[in-house]
């Protein structure tokens, strides 16, 4: 068990090196000079040397190799360096979006699960009755929903009906939490939605599967209730599956907010990523890149160790 | 009598697809609104009643009204008009990406489970690394690196797609590699590439089929989401995503019918093509896991 946890932890190192080295060379290689955007704004042609300059204070004059080392140098010691646009530690950047972000992404994860698992037990239980085919027919437009055209019809709902819109600054859950919970309960629907549609699938095929299982039916022979037998026997085992969806789609919360973010305007994490893609700003979007893969890997692996934990029948190879 | 030889001609695929459309009529449905759409945009020259790009300044943001079916936009464009339009970006986007993306995770995967070894260890640890992104972000990032236009959304759609269906396809063609006649040809001396392109790739058409199908919604869902990035599809080229980039949510109110369409039809194409993309994998392939 250590040995395989100690594999599993060394064996993400190459990983992520690969993503850093990776990301690193996609930004170098993008079309238009950060220095060059960043004066662009100003009018008039700005001298060479004044270019030259900044380059030289950012490092981007250096040959690539060497940029890369200092790069991955500084991670190793828990530096991320310093935005090139803006200037501040780009820790400091993420720091002042982090708690929206995750407030948000915690929020639409749980709503998701919340609706997701009872539906889909719902459907498996009735299946091919009209109950199952709508709770179908809901969650594959769920899937077929893009989260940012769901977010765009939240607020003209909100507009048209109480011609009123969420407010715009972010406060924090424990200082106000009704001005929180205004704010992001709205761009928390549009996420979970599609999130929670990917779950609701899997819920609804992992019973149905479960419900086929010889030991269901003995349970039914020696006159178990029926709602004991759903809790105890098929729900139970049920679950293993769908924990490794939630665990494996997260992909869709991140997607799901990234554009979100956009649509009500919250300045969040996924926000910064689109914003510093736009501005070539390197670190950043490097460092971003980075920390959701380190983030995804993790995930992955905590999917792992819990189903693991969850199904005494899977064994650590 | 004529009619006889000529159904015998093409009973057997023709009752399949009836067979099809009986047992499965969600699938049924899915297909039609496929076809719908690859008439549509085909046809969009003829069937458009306005022009896609033409700015009627007389005619900003008006309502719905027998005009304009659906509205205009803040340029006086007819959205009706640029949504039939869309539908060639959405298609061909979807169509190509998915197809080029399924393609070389055929030839990857194939190539992964017929040599094994070194090979295999080195590429897939290459497609960990691109597999531990999420897909937004990854074609994000090529997004940034590629540059706005069709091509690049096309491109940066295709890679993040290689190594999720390289891993299907390479343990599908792991199966494969294993059976009787696969040791039969190699022991009658027939070369690698003759095994592959003989014995194991038709054995995967129709995963390769299924994943084809399964990722076309997806990628015009990524594309829809690009384009409303501002990262996707460049201005004036009509395409659903940009339609509801910006002037949307800023004419939320007084105009929503720039905001509702384009949505819709992006959730219709992508609802039709993931339960034609199930039921064809309920048909062809029911233990294949797509997602």
């Amino acid at each position: 068990m250590r040995q395989y946890l100690l594999k599993r932890i060394l064996l993400m190192i190459p990983t992520l090196l690969g993503v850093a080295a990776l990301i690193f060379l996609l930004m170098r290689v993008v079309p238009g000079d950060l220095v060059e955007l960043k004066h662009a704004g100003e009018g008039s042609s700005i001298p060479a040397e004044t270019l030259q300059k900044e380059r030289e204070l950012l490092g981007l004059d250096k040959p690539l190799w060497y940029q890369f080392g200092a790069w991955i140098w500084d991670i190793a010691r828990g530096d991320f360096g310093v935005s090139m646009w803006t200037g501040r530690p780009v820790l400091y950047e993420i720091s002042i979006r982090f708690q929206l972000s995750l407030q948000l992404a915690i929020m639409a994860a749980f709503l998701a699960v919340l609706l997701a698992i009872p539906l889909g037990t719902v459907a498996a239980l009735k299946q091919d009755t009209w109950v199952d085919y709508v709770i179908r027919v809901f969650s594959i437009a769920g899937l077929a929903t893009p989260s940012f055209w769901l977010g765009i019809i939240v607020i003209l709902g909100l507009l048209i009906l109480f011609g009123w819109l969420p407010p715009m600054e972010f406060t924090p859950f424990w200082e106000n939490p009704a001005a929180n919970m205004a704010q992001l309960i709205w761009p928390t629907l549009a996420i979970s939605y599609r999130y929670s549609a990917m779950i609701m699938r899997m819920t609804r095929s992992s019973v149905l599967e479960v419900l086929r299982e010889d030991y269901i039916r003995t349970a039914r022979a020696k006159g178990l209730r029926e709602r004991l037998i759903l809790i105890r026997h098929a729900l139970k085992n049920a679950m293993l599956p769908v924990i490794s969806v939630i665990g494996l789609e997260l992909a869709f919360l991140i997607g799901g907010m990234v554009v979100t973010e956009q649509v009500f305007n919250l300045n969040g994490l996924g926000r910064l990523l689109v914003q510093s893609i736009e501005q070539r700003d390197y670190t950043m979007t490097q460092s971003l890149v980075l920390l959701t893969a380190i983030f995804f890997i993790l995930m992955n692996f905590v999917t792992d160790l819990l189903f693991a934990w969850l199904d005494p029948r899977v064994r650590f190879k | 009598m004529a009619s006889q030889t000529r159904s015998s001609f093409s009973s057997g695929k023709f009752r399949r697809v009836i067979r099809f459309c009986r047992q499965r009529p969600l699938g049924a449905i899915g297909g039609l609104i496929l076809l719908i759409m690859v008439f549509t945009a085909l046809t969009a020259d003829w069937i458009a009643p306005y022009e896609p790009l033409v700015n009627d300044y007389k005619a900003m943001l008006s309502r719905p009204s027998m005009h304009h079916l659906m509205g205009t936009d803040a340029h006086g464009r007819d959205v009706l008009s640029r949504i039939i339009y869309g539908s060639r970006t959405a298609l061909l986007v979807g169509f190509s990406s998915s197809f080029c993306g399924t393609m070389l995770g055929v030839i990857i995967g194939v190539i992964c489970a017929y040599f094994g070894g070194k090979i295999d260890v080195i590429v897939q640890r290459f497609m960990e690394i691109l597999l531990s992104f999420p897909l937004i972000v990854m074609a994000l990032a090529m997004m940034a690196v590629l540059g706005t236009g069709i091509l690049n959304v096309i491109v940066a759609i295709t890679i993040p797609m290689i190594p999720r269906s390289a891993q299907v396809i390479r343990s599908c063609a792991l199966s494969i590699r294993n059976t009787p006649y696969v040791d039969a040809a190699r022991a009658c001396g027939f070369g690698h590439i003759r095994i592959m392109f003989r014995h194991i790739l038709p054995n995967v058409v129709a995963p390769f089929l299924i994943l084809v199908t399964a990722y076309l919604g997806g990628a015009i869902l990524t594309e829809a989401s690009l384009s409303f990035l501002g990262v996707g599809v460049a201005e004036p080229t009509p395409a659903w995503g940009l339609m509801l980039k910006g002037a949307a949510v800023t004419f939320a109110e007084t105009a929503p019918w720039m905001a509702i369409f384009p949505g819709l039809a992006i959730s219709a194409a992508v609802f039709a093509f993931n339960i034609f993309g199930d039921s064809l994998r309920d048909e062809l392939d029911p233990k294949l896991r797509t997602s």
